[in-house]
This record gives structure tokens, sequence and C-alpha cells, in this order.
């Protein structure tokens, strides 16, 4: 059963690893076994969640798992039964097997059996030990026989009523970011080389190194280390792109305050990318598409934001542009797949979550740009991708 | 070793959830992460266990250059330097130059203490990897002597962080994590309680309900906490505003808003709620 929610929590996408199980069955051995189910939620939680976006998901797991067997869940009997028959997930990794060796399985056993006896025979004395091998008259999710409540929630309200409360749904990843947010995604994007140029003089390593040198001055120079990613922002603005208005600014703005980048560009388009692109969001002020190709080579990364729906002839015919008085030469798509090449490093968010992603055009433009959400969890990823540190696997086939 | 020792003090009041995540991690050794809003009693948390526990508190607060090696310890060349050349000390005792960080301290000290590593998120991405073999074997070495050395009394270590970056999975895999909520209308009339005693009850429910409102806003950016709030019960008092007066126009709102843009948004949906 124990090992069985283990399962269960890494099926709603938590990543619990062996380390944080051991921690705690640890932990329930030493004494908190006598928890009733409330005390469990939390105890399970803080050894095993350690963001608070996830705790939605532990939620939605917690209460899926126990709804229904809330009632006679021992955790004592769950322990015990699993302490004498210890079964152990699979696909151990050496630091785990390790750490699973250090904790003495037979030490925490007879540990426990020695707190259940304790616990007994104080009971028996009229003590208040609570919820164990189901000698105790204490339940769970109610109130102390002596109306002293336990665990977190009260009002008679059990773990799991507690836990399909949700009442962690706001702190979800999966949301939309603010400003901040964004800025801080944006920071990772850093590839920190060596700069060509002239040294600089390293005062904490000269004065570290002439000390060593007995007094004499040793001066140490180094080579100083410079931000080297090029970052071309392309934002879609108008039409079907307006309710996501207040997002897009947000991006632009954390990528404008970002000033750790060795280059900056932004340029806006509408619908999709033809023969010129924008610095305002109006449209008036352009710059033919070539131009700014030019400017490009394989060191610059491009970041294209985009709802990515259109009509599928305005990305794939000539004359094909969403403006009507605008007849241009070269696709949509063919446009796409020029800054692709001449910038393999490239991304496209898209502000519309992925379920919706059904138009054919979302279907084409993933052929050529890897597409992420445009949220904290798609952000970081698909930073990832352009820093190389994740594999591009976001490309459709 | 006893699970239920932390209770929360006369002054900190915590909740039986934070209570078990402290407890929990003083008993398996491990460093408690603490994480929430600006506000919400995350640093004070590490005093109220040390009072609660009659342990002493060190406290090592990050900073965006904090090192993890200053946290163990410093080899102080330059006063060795200077003694060398202008002193007339016995510079040959290295350890003498040895200065020992909060971290090393509280490894080397006698007694068990609690250790709060305050805002770790201020410092570089890669600072928490650096604790990690530290505060996992709380053992250290020291170069410049030689010598090793280990906790006698395992610290018990409280880590707050406000969330600026991402923790690196390693260092969070080690923690026992507790996040503190926001506190609700009901638990946030008693921490006003410890501040202002002799509050007047509709004074307080008008001045809860107002504050509520505004966190509310989806277009606040940065919402007002509890130490803000506080502050504007204050001004309010000290000002002598009456209740049908907060309703009606929202006085020192400077006070709990700090950015234009929200303060702006704040009075445009205030007089949008009074239309309506």
């Amino acid at each position: 059963m124990f090992v069985d929610f283990f399962y269960h929590l890494r099926g709603y996408g938590l990543k619990v690893t062996i380390t944080e199980w051991l921690s705690l069955m640890k932990a329930l051995s030493i004494g908190y076994s006598r928890a009733d189910l409330h005390v469990f939620y939390n105890l399970a939680r803080c050894l095993m969640v350690k963001r608070e976006a996830d705790f939605d998901n532990y939620d939605r797991a917690f209460a899926s798992f126990f709804m229904g067997v809330e009632n006679h869940f021992d955790i004592s009997d769950e322990l015990l039964e699993w302490l004498s028959k210890p079964e152990l997930p699979r696909e151990l990794t050496d630091e785990e097997r390790a750490k699973l060796e250090a904790l003495d399985l037979d030490e925490l056993r007879e540990r426990f059996k020695d707190l259940l006896d304790e616990q007994k025979e104080r009971h028996d004395g009229g003590n208040r030990w609570i919820g164990t091998g189901g000698m105790s008259p204490f339940g769970h999710g109610g109130e102390h026989p002596t109306g002293v409540r336990i665990g977190g929630a009260g009002g008679g309200r059990s773990a799991v009523q507690v836990a399909t409360d949700r009442r962690f749904r706001n702190l979800r990843s999966d949301r939309i970011l603010d400003t901040r947010q964004i800025g801080l995604a944006l920071r990772r994007l850093r590839k920190l080389d060596k700069d060509e140029g002239p040294e600089e003089l390293d005062i904490d390593e000269t004065i570290d190194s002439s000390a060593r040198n007995a007094g004499e001055i040793d001066f140490v120079f180094r080579p100083p280390k410079r931000n080297r990613i090029k970052l071309l922002l392309l934002i879609d603005v108008g039409g079907s792109m307006d309710p996501h208005t207040l997002l897009c600014e947000r991006l632009f703005s954390a990528a404008h305050k970002a000033n750790h980048f060795k280059k900056f560009e932004f340029k806006f388009f509408h619908n999709c990318v033809y023969e010129n692109l924008y610095t305002d969001i109006s449209r008036w002020k352009g710059e033919p598409t070539s131009r700014v190709l030019k400017r490009l080579d394989h060191t610059w990364s491009v970041c294209l934001v985009g709802d990515a729906w259109m009509s599928p002839y305005e990305l794939t015919h000539t004359g094909g542009a969403i403006d009507y008085y605008h007849s241009n030469q070269v696709t949509g798509l063919d446009w796409l797949r020029k800054f692709r090449d001449r910038c393999p490093n490239s991304i496209w968010l898209n502000p519309e979550p992925r379920r919706i992603w059904n138009a054919p055009t979302i279907h084409l433009i993933r052929q050529v740009y890897p597409m992420f959400e445009l949220t904290i969890d798609g952000l970081t990823e698909g930073i990832d991708v352009l820093r190389g540190i994740r594999p591009n696997r976001a490309l459709a086939a | 070793m006893s699970f239920h020792s932390f209770t929360g003090t006369d002054t900190y009041l915590a909740a039986p959830e934070l209570r078990d995540s402290v407890n929990v991690a003083a008993a398996l050794e491990k460093p408690l992460l603490i994480r929430g809003e600006p506000g919400t009693g995350k640093t004070v948390l590490a005093e109220a266990i040390a009072e609660n526990l009659v342990m002493e508190l060190l406290t090592w607060n990050i900073k965006s250059t904090s090192k993890a090696q200053e946290g163990l310890y410093v080899y102080d060349t330059v006063q060795r330097l200077n003694d060398a050349r202008f002193g007339d000390k016995d510079i040959t005792d290295i350890s003498q130059y040895i200065k020992y960080g909060p971290l090393g301290q509280s490894f080397l000290t006698d007694q068990r203490v609690v250790l709060l590593i305050d805002e770790i998120d201020k410092a570089d991405m890669e600072f928490p990897n650096d604790l990690l073999h530290e505060l996992d074997r709380m053992t250290f070495f020291v170069n410049e002597t030689g010598k090793r050395h280990s906790a006698r009394f395992r610290p018990i270590v409280v880590i707050t962080s406000n969330n600026e970056k991402e923790l690196p999975d390693a260092f969070l895999r080690r923690c026992v994590f507790h996040y503190i909520a926001f506190p609700d209308k009901v638990e946030m009339e008693s921490i006003i309680r410890v501040h202002h005693p002799d509050v007047e009850a509709e004074l307080l429910q008008q001045v809860l309900l107002r504050f509520y409102w505004l966190r509310d806003l989806p277009e606040i950016r940065k919402k007002p906490s509890t130490s803000e709030l506080i502050d504007w019960i204050a001004a309010l008092r000290r000002g002598g505003v009456g209740t049908d007066v907060i309703e009606s126009e929202l006085p020192f709102l400077g006070v709990l808003m700090k950015r234009e843009n929200d303060l702006e948004a704040v009075m445009a949906a205030h007089r949008r709620g009074r239309v309506n």
C-alpha cells in the first residue's frame, strides 16, 4: 500500500525520489506513525513535495488515493507491514542504494515495535495516545477525545476533504506569469563564456596570492566573462492576440529590462511574418524582414510569440497575408523557415494552452519551431532548449 | 528524541502544520526550507524556535555576493600579511587567522543551536549546491590547517526563501519543505491583536474587509503584506479616521501600496466599486 502511494504521487507528476520516500518511512518509524491522516498529509507533503506549485497536484493525488479508504487506513499497520517485508520501488540509483543501506531497516523495525508496545501500555494506562493499530479511541479528522483538536484543519473534516478543497490551486506553475517571473526565467538565459579582449585584474585572487607569496605583490589577471546570448523577440500583435496583450506586454517588458544579453532586439508582426517587421505595436514604423535577417547569424536566438492561429492560406499561399492591401510574394511559412535556417536555435511561445493547439497552422509551425506554452513551465522549458541543455523534443514529427 | 517539542511562543502563533514540519526537520536532522510571501513570518520563525527550545540562534543573512565558503570559514590572509609586515605577532599559527562563519560556528558549538540561513535565493544560483555536502554531513575541512571539523550537535537549520530564484533539485531533495500560506481573515485578526491589542472591533472588521478586497484585485502587482497592514492600522488610528471614511475614501493608501501603477489600479477599482 505504501509503495503504491509512492507510485501514485509519481503518476500525478510529482518527482518524488527514493531518498525522500525513505525519509518519510524513517519519520514514521521514529514516532510519527501514531499520527492520524491529517498529520500524515502534512508529513508526507513536507518531506516529498518541495515546491508550493506542486501542492495542488499533491492534493489531487492524496484525495484520489485515500478517498474511500480513509476510514480504515491505519498508518501503523501499513508501516509495520512494510517494515516486515520492505518492498522497494525498482530503478534505484547508486546514491539511493547507498542511502538505503545506511538506513538500517531492522533497527527501524525494532524501534517501531518498541514504540507500539509503549503506546499500548500507556494507552491501557489511560494515557491519551492516538490512532494506532485499531486500539485507539481516536479516529481521524475529528477531535481528540479530550477535546483537543489534532491536525491542521478542524471542524470534523477529514484530511481527504481538506485535500479536495484544493487550497493551493492558485500556486500552480502552469498558470500565467507576471513580469518578475518572466524576468527570472529569462535570467536563466545565460551562456557565460570567457571573452576575448583585455584581461581584468582579479583583486581577490591578487590579495590571496600575494599573501601566500609572503607579502610580495603578485598580480592575477583573468579574462572577463560575458553573456553571449543574442536574442530577437518577435511578437504577434492584434487580432486573435488581443486577449493576450497583457501577457505579451509583460514578456516584452521583462525581456527589455533584462540587461544581461549581449544583444537584444524586438520586432512586432501581425498574424504571421511577411516582408516587413514592425518596431511599434501599431505597426506604422517598419523594417524589411530581409534586412533584419541579414543582421542575424547562427549565434542569434529567435523567440517568436504568437497563437499561430490563422487560416492555412495565410501561412502557405503567396498573397495570403491577412491585410487586404498587402500582397506577399513569399509565403509566411517560408519566412518562418528562413528565420529558422538562419538561427537554428529558436523557439515559439504560444499563449494559448496546449490542449487547444489543434489548428492546422499550429501543426505546420510546430514542424518548424519547437513550441512551448507561455507559462512558467513552458517558458523555462523553452529557455532550456535555447540554452542547449535540454534536447529539443518539442518539434512535431 | 522527542517529536513534539516546538509549540510556538506567546508572540509567534504557529499553525499545527508548521509545528509538525519544524519537529520533523529537527528529528530527521534535515534543513527546513520555509517559503511564503513576504511578511508571513519566515524569518521570525527561527527566532521563535530558538526561544521556544531555549537554544542559541545563529543568523546568516545571504546577499547576492554571498559565497558558501564564507559561511564555513574565511582565511584572513590580509590580516596575516599585515601582521607579518608590521606586527610583532607570531604568524606561524595559521588557525588564529581562520574566521568561522555562521555555518562553521553552528558545527563547532558544544550544544545544539538554531541556524537561520536567511533568504537563500538572494545568492547565486549555484550557492545552494555548494552547501549540499556540509548540510548533509555536517562536517567541513579547513584546507589551511588541514583540520576536519564535524558537528557534535547537529544544528536545527532553518532556510528561508522568497522564491526569487528556483532552487536546485538536489538541494530541495535534502530539505523538509514548508510553505507558509498568507494568513486568512481569522488568523489575521489574532495577528493584529498582538500588535494592536486595543483596536476597535468595528475598525478592525472594516480594515480587514478592505485589505482582502485589495489583495484580491487581479491588477495589483505587489500585494500588500501583513506588516504593511499593521502600519496602515497604526496610521488610521493615529489619524483618527472613522470607519465610514475608510469605506468611502481609502485614506493613507500609500502605506499599503508602494507602486504607482498599483495605487492607480486600486483607485480605479474603488471608483468602479462605488458606482456599482
